[in-house]
This record gives C-alpha cells, structure tokens and sequence, in this order.
C-alpha cells in the first residue's frame, strides 16, 4: 500500500509526533521527579502548569483559534469550541487544585485529552480522505482531453467539450475514449470495464461504435465523432454518479436530524450535570470534571461521516460491476425489494426473435412475402425478424396502419394485408387456421381471406432461470408481463420458476397491471420493475424502483430508471441486492454502535466511571472504527 | 438554474450538512446541496440573480466554514 499524504495531513502528523514527544518526556519527568514538588513553594503548581500549556498550545492552537472564530461566527456548538470548553475546563481544575493546596494532578490529562483528539482527528481526516479517493477513483471515467485531426493532418490536443459532431479524432493506446463515435480507421481492443464492469475487453474494427469512457488498449484509433461532449456516454454516467449523493435516503436524514438535537442536548445535560449535583453535595470540581466528559462525546461525527460514506461505498461498489445507482434512498429501498415485476422480451429473454414455422409450409414464400410488406418499418423485434426470414426487397406503395395492440393492416388500391395476432383476425371475421405451437404467432391474411401464419420463438437468457432461483430464494416474488398469449408466457414462467405472470397485455396494460400490483402491496413492501428500457419508459418510472438492463446508449432507460445495469446481464439483480444488504447492514452497524458507545460513556463519565480519556475515545475512536467500517461495503462481492 | 461547484477542503461531514443547511436558508436559493463524499455543491437558484445569491453563498460558507473554498 503506498502512503501518499495530502500536505496539510503531512504538516499535521509532524506536529501530532512533535507534541506527543514533548508530552511523553514531561510526563515521564514528572512521574520519576514529580514536577509539582520540584520548587517548595505555594505557586509550584506554575511550574507543571507552564510545562504542559506549553505543550497544549502546540498541538492546539488551531482548535483554540477555530473555537474562537466560530464563537465570532455565531456558531456555538462547534466541536472545536467544544474541546476547548472541556480541556481549559480541566486544566481550570487543575489549577484550583494547585492553588487551593490539593495535590498537583489533571494538568497531564488536560494536555493529552487534545493530544489525542488531535491524533484522532488526523486519523479521520486520513481515513475519510483515502477512502473518498479510493471510491471516487473508480467512477474516474472522465477523460481529460481528447486529440483531433485537422484537415491538413495535424493534430491538436484539446478539451473533450471542443469537438463537434462529424470531427475525427485519434486515440492512442492507453487513452480513454473521450467521445461517443464511429471507428473510421484501425483495429483495437477496449477496456470496459470501468463503464459495464465487462472484464473481458472487446474487440473492435471499422466501422464499430464505441462510447466514451471505454479505454484504448493495443492501437491507434481514428473516430468520426457522433455525440458532443455534453451527451455523451461518460457526461450522462458522471452526471447520474454525482447527483447519486444528492438523493439522500432516510437513514441519512435520519442522522442529519439527530446530530442537529444531539450536540445541544448534552451540552446542556452537561451543564446541569455540573450546576445542580455540584450545588447540592458541594463537589464542585468532581461534577464539573464528569461535566466535562460530557462535552467531549458531545460531537456526532461518527455518525455524520460514517452513514453517507458507507453508502457512496456501497454505490461506488456496485458501479465497479456496471451497476449505476441513482442515488442513496434507491440503495435503501433496494434492500427492502421484494416484488420483481420482468417484461419479458429483451430482459428474461434474449429478444433476439426468429421465425421458427411457417403454415403452410408449401406456401412459406407468399406468407413471408406478404408479412414483410406490413412489417418491413417496424423495429418491434418480430417485425424485424420476419423480415430478416424474408430476405428479399418488398414491395412498396403500401399505406400502413398500426392497429393497437393487434398488428398492421396495410392497404395498397384494393389489397388489403391483415398481419397480426388472432384478435385482429377475429375482429375482421377472417376464418383463420388456429396455431397450436409455442412461441409469438403472426397470422397473415389478403383480402379477406386467411394465407398462413407464422411461428416465431425466442430464447430465454441462460442466466435468467439462476437469477429468478435467487431472488424467490430471498423470498421475493417475481413476476412476468409480456404481451405474448398465455401458452407461452406459462412456458417460459415455468421454465424459468417465475412465480407469477400476466400475459397478452398491451404496452398500456403493464402500466395498469403495474399500478394494481403498487395498490396490492402492504406498506414497506417494494416493487421493482426490470424492463430493457425500451417501450417501458413509462412502467420504469410508475415502479418504486425501476431498472433499466443494457444501459449503454440508452438515454431513455437511464433517464427513467433509478438503477441501471450497464450490461445486459440480469445477475446484476442480485449483485445489487448483495450489495445493498450489505451497505444497509454496515449502516446500522453504524447506527447502533455509535450510539450505543456514546451513550455508555455518558452514563459511566456521569457515574464517574469513565475519565476524559475515554471519552475521547467515545468521540474520536468511535468515529474511526465507523469509517473503517463503512469501507467493507466497498469489497469484492461474487457474482 | 442549477450549477455544480467544487469545493476544497470541505474536511468534516458535520460542517458540510451546516453548510447546506445555512445555504439552503438563502432567500432565491430553490434547492443547495453539499456533498461531502464527492466535494461538490449543487445550487438551484433564480436565474436572474444567480451572480447575487452566489456571491451571498460565498459569503455565508465562509462563515460556516472559513477553511472550504468554493471554486468558482
């Protein structure tokens, strides 16, 4: 592990160790000599006195001068301003001690109570700062500059945000991709993973699309620039990564308003404890010693530091396997998800649809032939793939008319082509050849009269059937919507273990069957939507959390869902949900255990148990131990 | 208007959320935001007086926190 310091913790922990070196050798000189006895006089109490102030004033002087400023600032309750109160107040005891003719002690623990705040402090600092690093360098995709061809050849370094659509840039080996573009030139491999969490780099060649962010690892590219700056791939994951911290989960408003009331109520717990048990025995110093104590614990940065920083970790671990989460209340919510509600096309299964059967097969061309002319300008991936089967130029002129949630009709003069499912020939009384297989099924009819019909299927994805065991595993339920008739939407639902699914919906439907499903669930309960972002825009923002699966270039999907899974992987479920259960259990880890220290050194500095130096403890030391907590959520999680 | 400023040496999470709270009083200002885990401060305020509430911002950070440089 290389130490690298920022300068301010380098000049720090040089007066840390200055200071605690001054402080040991008076503090051994005074056990073996006895520093208060060392002049016979009534004032020999100065001598000790001078000894450790000084010492105090070293290590303190910052503390002293920011409690100070604060105070001019109006800000009373300041940490600083509270460790002052509580070590002057000791060394103010001392003092009284010395000068009403008790023993001289308390002038060493005065000084080292600061001393070791200070040293905890530092640690804080060092901790918080090396783990915000260590976080933030793994959502490090912003390239820096990026190197544009000029029309005579040259080429010119300059700002990623000073290129333009159509200029071409080049990008060397070792270099991030600083804009989404087209490979003009080259053969390479990129790096990923800092995008997708994909290990495997990809190969590319001419004519690939590549997105920004991705880095440049065997050799030189040349890439017509297809997005600016701005819209670019790494823009729109960097802008989601920082915003993440603004949406701030209830846990962490939780603590926002706890420390607000905590600081102020034991002060003032503080300061009865020292006036009314002090008036009533007479012991003025011991309360206002235990008083003290009181003041040190006071501050409620454990929590204050510890809560947002196990939830940047825990957010910044699951964007190292491609996973973006839009913010710390999703991660939350995330952990309580118990309904999964899946479209089913392109998310449970591959999406990638082919013609398996035509009816009647000596007929095959004809029915392909006509299918293609009204599907030939849609993307929907059954259009696609019929006429992919086709293969050839079709014929053109033909006026097309969607029919909702039924097919196309496509009118040329007189020649009408009905192609769609079985309602659309229901409704237009043809007489139809009902298919008894598995899979989509188009039906194709001309002028009025049945052609044939043809089969399409669609694989399921091979890690579907493992993610939906673990997920009911966790006793969620999950369900499937597809617009896909009931046969095959239970034979994939039992293929998969699905526990439920609704089928033949139209895209309308599975916002409706989604919001009944909202109504249905018990307070606490979540429902999460996966779709692959296409078409279900509107069903990803209705869920409580809505995932968008393949990220990559989708600026829908990001936009309208709160985690996206930048690979088209559907493990990223339950990686997140690893992930998630982790950081909400650190949390409370957090929670419970700084509170519940806090707590017992109150009681016990009010009990008189526990001194000053525990209290520091209670401050400092427990605020360390919870950082260094947070940072396990940032761990290597299995897949 | 919404922008993002840097902040520097923004070194105790506790001063970050007074930072927040005190820039969130700020009249004009819609919406702050202080993050300490990235150092960075969103500020959604009027359009027109963005210059003004921002130098205000400037000004009641600094008492809040004199050590934390918002990078302009």
């Amino acid at each position: 592990m290389k130490i690298s310091l920022s300068r301010k913790d380098r000049k720090n922990l040089i007066r840390i160790i200055v200071s605690l070196a001054m402080f040991l050798a008076i503090f051994i000189a005074d056990k073996i000599v006895v520093l208060g006895n060392v002049f016979d006089s009534p004032a020999a109490w100065v001598f000790p006195f001078a000894l450790y102030l000084t010492v105090y004033l070293i290590i303190g002087y910052d503390v002293l001068w920011k409690a100070v400023r604060n105070i001019a600032h109006g800000q009373v309750f300041d940490e600083n301003f509270l460790m002052c109160v509580a070590t002057l107040g000791a060394f103010a005891l001392a003092i009284y001690r010395g000068v009403s003719g008790q023993e001289i002690e308390g002038f060493d623990e005065a000084c080292a109570v600061l001393l070791f705040y200070q040293v905890g402090e530092w640690f804080q600092s060092y901790a918080t700062g090396r783990s915000r690093k260590s976080i933030a360098s793994l959502m490090d995709i912003r390239p820096d500059y990026a190197n544009i061809v000029r029309d005579d050849g040259s080429v010119d370094t300059v700002d990623p945000s000073e290129v333009a659509i159509g200029d071409v840039i080049l990008i060397n080996p070792g270099e991030k991709v600083p804009l989404d573009g087209v490979v003009v030139n080259g053969q390479s491999t990129l790096d990923t993973k800092a995008l997708t969490g994909e290990s495997l780099p990809r190969e590319i060649s001419e004519g690939a699309e590549i997105i920004s962010g991705a880095v440049n690892l065997t050799s030189q590219l040349k890439v017509k620039v297809e997005k600016q700056f701005y819209d670019s791939t790494v823009s729109k994951i960097l802008e989601l990564v920082e915003n993440a911290a603004s949406q701030k989960s209830r846990v962490e408003n939780f603590i926002t308003k706890f420390a607000r009331y905590y600081t102020p109520a034991v002060c003032v717990i503080a300061l009865l404890l020292a006036v009314i048990p002090g008036a009533v025995t007479g012991e003025w110093s011991t309360w206002v010693y235990r008083a003290l104590s009181f003041l040190v614990v006071s501050c409620p940065c454990a929590l204050v530091i510890s809560i947002p920083l196990s939830f940047f970790a825990g957010i910044g671990a699951a964007s190292r396997y491609g996973i973006l989460i839009k913010g710390s209340n999703y991660l939350e919510q995330f952990n309580k998800a118990n309904t999964f509600v899946f479209d089913k096309t392109g998310t449970l299964t591959k999406g990638n649809f082919a013609v398996t059967r035509v009816y009647p097969e000596e007929d095959a061309e004809k029915v392909l032939a006509l299918a293609a002319i009204a599907e030939h300008d849609s993307n929907h991936p059954i259009a696609v793939s019929i006429v992919a089967r086709y293969g050839k130029e079709t014929e053109t002129g033909y006026t097309l008319t969607n029919v909702a949630g039924s097919g196309v009709m496509a009118r040329k003069g007189s020649k009408t082509i009905l192609c769609g499912n079985e309602k659309l020939m229901r409704d237009n009384g043809i007489d139809y050849v009902r298919a008894d297989e598995v899979g989509s099924v188009v039906y194709v009819a001309a002028d009025g009269a049945f052609i044939g019909y043809i089969i399409i299927s669609d694989e399921a994805k091979p890690e579907s059937a493992q993610v939906i065991g673990q997920l009911n595993g966790m006793g969620c339920r999950t369900i499937m919507l597809t617009g896909d008739n009931p046969e095959i939407a239970a034979k994939v639902a039992g293929e998969l273990g699905l526990t439920d699914y609704k089928a033949s919906l139209l895209p309308q439907d599975k916002v409706a069957e989604t919001e009944r499903l909202l109504a249905q669930k018990k307070p606490g309960e979540v429902l999460c939507f996966v779709g692959d972002g296409i078409n279900d825009a509107p069903v990803l923002m209705r869920a409580d959390i809505g995932i968008a699966m393949g990220g990559v270039g989708s600026d829908a999907a990001i936009e309208a869902s709160d985690i996206v899974l930048m690979q088209d992987d559907l493990k990223g479920i339950s990686l997140a949900k690893k992930i998630a259960k982790k950081t909400m259990a650190i949390v409370m880890q957090n929670i419970v255990f700084s509170i519940a220290v806090k707590v017992a050194i109150l009681i016990l500095s009010a009990l008189g148990i526990a001194n000053m130096w525990i209290a520091v403890f209670g401050d400092v030391g427990v605020a360390v131990l919870a950082i260094l907590n947070a940072m396990r959520v940032n761990s290597k999680y299995s897949k | 208007m919404k922008k993002i400023y840097k902040l520097e040496d923004l070194d105790c999470a506790n001063c970050a959320a007074k930072m927040e709270r005190a820039v969130q009083k700020i009249d004009g200002v819609n919406s702050a935001n202080v993050s300490f885990m990235t150092q960075r401060m969103t500020i959604d305020a009027d359009d027109n007086r963005f210059d003004e509430i921002m130098n205000e911002v400037v000004k009641v950070c600094r008492k809040v926190e004199p050590d934390c440089r918002i990078i302009r």
